[in-house]
C-alpha cells in the first residue's frame, strides 16, 4: 500500500480552482519531485495536502482519511511540511524554533536526541542555537525550516522550493543531507522544486504538472529523458 | 523625603496592579492584535467573585487561587463562544463585541452585587512594617505579589512547551499550526491567562479603591497607558510601563498642585495620545511595519 | 408591463445608489414627517419628553454616524462631545442668561473646533488606536468636569440647572411640546445638511477614504483634511444634540457623561445600521425606549441588554434595522419582479 494516496485533488483560493484533479501516489521511503512553471499549483498542491486551503477530493495517509482535517491535525499524522517561505518563528530562538518541530510528540529524552542529531547536520545552527532565528541568513533559515520538520519525526516531509535563495554549493549541500536523511532514516518526501534538474537528481519518482493537472508522470529517469520536459525544464 | 518616599511606594503599589492589567492587555493584543476593552470588567467581575468566595467563608489565598482559576475558564470561554465568531472581520465589529462585552460584565455586578461600595479585605496587616512611616503593609503585599505573579508568567512563557507554543502561535499562526499547535485553543488560552492576571488586578486593587462596578474603568485606561509605553508588542515592555505609569501618576497628583485627583486621568489620555502619536511602538516595543 | 418593470428596476437602482431621491423614499419621508408633527399631539407631556430625547439621540446617532459609517473613523468617545455641547448650552444660559436657541450653534462651533483638534493627532492612528484614544477621552471626562478649578462655571460635581424654554409668540402649547418641535426642527435641518453632504463629492470622498485610504489620496483627496474635518463635523451633531438634551434635562453634572453614555451612542449606531442617515432615528428609539423597558425588571438591566444587542447585532444583523428593512424591501421586491 503506498504511504500516500491522492485521488481527485482540487484545490481552491476563493473562487479560483487552482488544482484541477490530480491523481498520485507515494511509495514509502521513496522521494518523489513535483515539477512545473510558475503558477501550476506545485505550492498549492503541498498547501492542499496539509489543508491550508479549500480542497476537494480525497487524500489518505498510510490508510487514514486526512483530506478533511485541519491542518493541525493532518500534521499530527507525521507530515512535516518546510513550507514556502521557511515559516522561521523569527523572534524565537534557533533552538526554540527546533523544540517546536517536536511540539506533538511525547517522549523528552528522544526529542532531546534527535535536536543534537539535527545539529550534526546542520552544525551552523547549534553555533546559532540561542540566536534569534530572524537574524539567521536565508540558507541558515532553510535549514532551521527543515531541522524543523526533523524534530517532528515525521513519516512524510513536504518541501517546497528548498533551494529558493540558496548559493549553489548551499544547495548541493542541503539536497545531499537530505539524501541522507532519506536514506539514514527512511523518510519519505514530495519535492517541489523549480529547478527540475537538482530535483530529479535525487528524485526516484516525479510529476509535471501544468495549470493544476499533472500532464506527465514516472519515474525520474524516464522524466529525465522525456523530450518536452528536456526542453522546458532542464533547458537542453 | 518621608514624603517622597510615601508618595513613591504607594505609586509602585498602583504600578503593579497596571502592570498587570497592562500584561493582560498585551497578552491578548500580541495573540491576536485585539486591544480587550473589556479586561477592566472582567477583572472587576472576578474580583466580585473572590468578594462572595470570602464572605462565603473561603479563606483569603484559597480565594486568591480560586478566583484566578475561575477568571481562567471564564477567559478561555468568553474567547471560544464570544469573540471566536468576529475573530478577523473587522476592527469595528471586534471592538463593538469587545465593547458589549463591557457592557455586560458591568451591568451584570450591579445586577448580581448592587451598585453600593464594599470594603474588601486585604490579607496584609494593618500596621506598618517594623513601624516604618513610608510604607503600609498592604502597599508591600501588593508590590510584592504582582511581582510573583509576573513573574511566574515570564517563566510560564520562557520555559514550559505550552508557553512556547503559545508564543509561536501568537506570532505565527500559520506556522505554528504547520508543527501540530491548536493556534485556536492557544488563543483561548491566552484569554484565560489574561482573565487570570487581571483577577490578580482587581483583588489587589479592591482594598485600596474600594469595590463596585466601575473600580476598574480608570485602572485599565492606566495599564493601556503602561502598555503603551512600554510597548504593546513587549510584555516585560508593559510591565514596566504599567510601573512607571503608576509612580508617574501618584508623583504628579502629589507634586503638581494644580492637577490633583481630577485631571490625573486626562494625564492618562494625554500620555495615550502622545505615545500613540508620536511613539507607536513605545519605549521598548517593536515597529510594526504597517503592510497595505 | 415591461414599463412598469422598469420603473421598478429604476427606482432600486436609485435607492441602491443614493444619488437621487425615489418616489417610495419620498412617501418614506413625508410619512416619517408627519408622524413626526402628529406624535406630540397624541401622547402625554412625559411621553413627549421622552420623544424629545429619541431626536436628541438620534442627531448624536447620526453625528457618530457620519464619522463611523461613512469615513470609517471609529470613536468611543462620542460622550465627551455630548458633554462639551451640553456644558456649552448650560453655562451660557446659566451664566449670561442667553436665550436657548443661540446656544446651539455656539454649541456646534464649540464642538466642531474641540472635534478638530482631536481630530488632528486621532489622524495618525488606524483603527484600533482611534478606538483606544477615544476610549480614554471618555474615561477622562467626567473627572474633567469635576475638577476644582472650572467649577466656578461647570458647578462641579453639582453641575448645572437651567430653566425650561416656554413656547414663543403666544403659543399654546406646553414647554415640552415646544420644546419637542423646537428639536424636530433642529433635527430636519441637520439630517437634511447630512445628506446633502453625503450624497455628493464630498460622500464620495469619505467613502473613498474609508474603503481605501491610499487609493483615495493618491486620487488627490485631502485626506488628513477630510478625516480631521469629518471628526469637526461629527462633533458638531453630537454637540448640537447634547445642547438640546441638555435643555430638554434640565440638568448637567458630569455623571451624565460617562463612559457608557458613549456606548449608548455606539449601541444606537450600531442598531439602527452602520452608515445609513435614516437609520439613527431608530437608534435613538433603541437608546431611549429599550431602557425605559428593561428598567422594569432590574436597574442593571438596560446596560445588559445593550450589550447584548451590541454582540447580537454582530452575529446576525451587522447593518442594524436599517440594513434589514433594505434587504427585506430588496427581497420583496424581486420576489414580485420574479411573479
Amino acid at each position: 500500500m503506498a504511504l500516500l494516496e491522492v485521488s481527485k485533488l482540487e484545490a481552491f483560493y476563493g473562487q479560483t480552482q487552482v488544482l484541477r484533479g490530480l491523481d498520485f501516489s507515494l511509495e514509502e521511503g521513496g522521494i518523489t519531485a513535483i515539477l512545473g512553471a510558475n503558477g501550476a499549483g506545485k505550492t498549492t498542491t503541498l498547501r492542499a495536502l496539509c489543508g491550508m486551503v479549500r480542497t476537494r477530493g480525497e487524500v489518505s495517509f498510510s490508510g487514514a482519511r486526512i483530506s478533511s482535517g485541519a491542518t493541525e491535525s493532518i500534521v499530527r499524522h507525521g507530515i512535516a511540511h518546510v513550507p514556502e517561505g521557511r515559516g522561521t518563528f523569527v523572534r524565537l530562538t534557533t533552538e526554540e524554533n527546533l523544540r517546536l518541530g517536536a511540539y506533538t510528540r511525547k517522549d523528552p529524552q528522544a526529542v532531546g536526541e534527535d535536536l543534537e542529531r539535527v545539529f550534526q547536520y546542520f552544525p551552523r545552527l547549534k553555533e546559532r542555537r540561542h540566536q534569534q532565528a530572524g537574524t539567521l541568513s536565508g540558507g541558515e533559515q532553510q535549514m532551521l525550516a527543515v531541522g524543523r520538520a526533523l524534530m517532528m519525526r515525521p513519516r512524510l516531509m513536504l518541501l517546497d522550493e528548498p533551494s529558493f535563495g540558496l548559493a549553489p554549493n548551499l544547495t548541493e549541500e542541503l539536497f545531499d543531507i537530505l539524501g541522507a536523511i532519506n536514506k539514514e532514516r527512511r523518510v519519505s518526501m514530495l519535492v517541489v522544486e523549480q529547478n527540475a534538474s537538482l530535483a530529479l537528481a535525487i528524485a526516484d519518482h516525479a510529476y509535471l504538472l501544468e495549470t493544476g493537472r499533472i500532464v506527465i508522470s514516472g519515474t525520474a529517469k524516464e522524466i529525465e529523458q522525456d523530450e518536452t520536459v528536456r526542453k522546458a525544464y532542464l533547458g537542453y | 523625603m518621608e514624603f517622597f518616599l510615601q508618595q513613591l511606594f504607594s505609586g509602585l503599589a498602583f504600578g503593579g496592579v497596571y502592570a498587570c492589567m497592562a500584561l493582560a492587555v498585551v497578552m491578548i493584543y500580541q495573540a491576536t492584535d485585539h486591544l480587550n476593552f473589556a479586561q477592566g470588567e472582567m477583572a472587576m467581575f472576578s474580583t466580585y467573585i473572590a468578594y462572595t468566595l470570602i464572605s462565603h467563608g473561603v479563606p483569603y489565598w484559597w480565594t486568591f487561587l480560586l478566583a484566578m482559576a475561575i477568571s481562567f475558564v471564564g477567559g478561555v470561554m468568553i474567547e471560544r463562544i464570544i469573540v471566536r465568531p468576529v475573530e478577523g472581520t473587522s476592527v469595528l465589529n471586534e471592538v463593538i463585541v469587545f465593547i458589549g462585552l463591557l457592557t455586560i460584565f458591568n451591568s451584570l455586578a450591579g445586577w448580581i452585587w448592587e451598585y453600593t461600595i464594599k470594603p474588601f479585605p486585604s490579607p496584609f496587616p494593618k500596621d506598618p512594617l517594623f513601624g516604618n512611616t513610608f510604607v503600609g503593609t498592604h502597599d508591600l503585599g501588593v508590590i510584592g505579589v504582582t511581582l510573583v505573579v509576573l513573574f511566574g508568567v515570564f517563566l510560564f512563557f520562557r520555559y514550559t512547551p505550552i508557553g512556547l507554543a503559545m508564543r509561536a502561535a501568537a506570532q505565527d499562526p500559520a506556522s505554528a499550526r504547520l508543527v501540530g499547535i491548536r493556534v485556536g485553543w492557544m488563543l483561548a488560552l491566552g484569554w484565560g491567562l489574561a482573565a487570570a492576571i487581571g483577577a490578580v488586578a482587581g483583588i489587589l486593587v479592591a482594598p485600596i479603591v474600594f469595590l463596585e462596578p466601575n473600580m476598574m474603568g480608570s485602572i485599565l485606561l492606566y495599564g493601556f497607558a503602561g502598555a503603551l509605553l512600554g510597548g504593546i508588542t513587549n510584555p516585560a515592555g508593559a510591565v514596566f510601563g504599567g510601573f512607571a505609569v503608576g509612580v508617574l501618576e501618584t508623583l504628579i497628583g502629589a507634586y503638581v498642585s494644580f492637577i490633583g485627583s481630577e485631571l490625573k486621568l486626562t494625564v492618562a489620555l494625554v500620555l495615550i495620545i502622545a505615545v500613540l502619536v508620536f511613539r507607536p511602538s513605545g519605549l521598548f516595543g517593536r515597529v510594526v511595519v504597517k503592510r497595505v | 408591463m415591461d414599463a412598469q418593470l422598469g420603473a421598478k428596476v429604476r427606482e432600486i437602482a436609485a435607492l441602491a445608489s443614493g444619488a437621487k431621491l425615489s418616489r417610495l423614499q419620498w412617501i418614506g419621508i413625508a410619512v416619517a414627517i408627519a408622524v413626526g408633527l402628529i406624535v406630540p399631539l397624541l401622547v402625554s407631556d412625559y411621553r413627549t419628553f421622552q420623544f424629545t430625547l429619541v431626536l436628541v439621540y438620534a442627531m448624536a446617532v447620526l453625528g457618530l454616524n457620519i464619522l463611523t459609517g461613512f469615513n470609517g473613523q471609529f470613536s468611543l468617545g462620542h460622550s465627551a462631545f455630548f458633554a462639551i455641547g451640553a456644558y456649552t448650552a448650560a453655562i451660557m444660559m446659566d451664566h449670561w442668561e442667553i436665550a436657548y436657541y443661540w446656544t446651539l450653534p455656539a454649541a456646534g462651533v464649540v464642538c466642531l473646533i474641540a472635534g478638530f483638534l482631536f481630530g488632528l493627532p486621532a489622524l495618525r492612528l488606524e483603527g484600533l488606536y482611534l478606538a483606544l484614544a477615544t476610549f480614554a477621552l471618555s474615561i477622562a471626562t467626567p473627572p474633567l468636569l469635576k475638577y476644582d478649578h472650572l467649577s466656578e462655571w461647570t458647578g462641579g460635581v453639582q453641575g448645572v440647572v437651567i430653566t425650561k424654554p416656554d413656547a414663543p409668540f403666544g403659543l399654546q402649547i406646553s414647554q415640552d411640546n415646544w420644546l419637542y418641535y423646537f428639536t424636530f426642527v433642529v433635527l430636519l435641518v441637520l439630517y437634511f445638511c447630512a445628506w446633502n453632504l453625503l450624497r455628493g463629492r464630498t460622500g464620495r470622498a469619505l467613502k473613498a477614504i474609508r474603503d481605501n485610504p491610499i487609493a483615495a489620496q493618491a486620487m488627490g483627496i485631502n485626506t488628513a483634511l477630510y478625516k480631521s474635518l469629518t471628526f469637526g463635523v461629527s462633533a458638531l451633531y453630537t454637540g448640537v444634540a447634547g445642547a438640546l438634551g441638555a435643555i430638554a434635562i434640565q440638568f448637567v453634572a458630569p455623571d451624565s457623561f460617562t463612559f457608557f453614555l458613549s456606548v449608548a451612542i455606539l449601541v444606537g449606531m450600531v442598531i439602527g445600521g452602520i452608515g445609513s442617515i435614516p437609520g439613527s432615528i431608530f437608534g435613538g428609539i433603541v437608546i431611549v425606549f429599550v431602557p425605559n423597558v428593561a428598567e422594569q425588571i432590574s436597574k442593571a438591566a438596560p446596560w445588559a441588554v445593550y450589550g447584548t444587542l451590541l454582540i447580537l447585532c454582530m452575529y446576525f444583523m451587522p447593518l442594524g434595522i436599517w440594513g434589514f428593512i433594505r434587504m427585506g424591501y430588496a427581497r420583496l421586491t424581486r420576489r414580485r419582479k420574479a411573479d
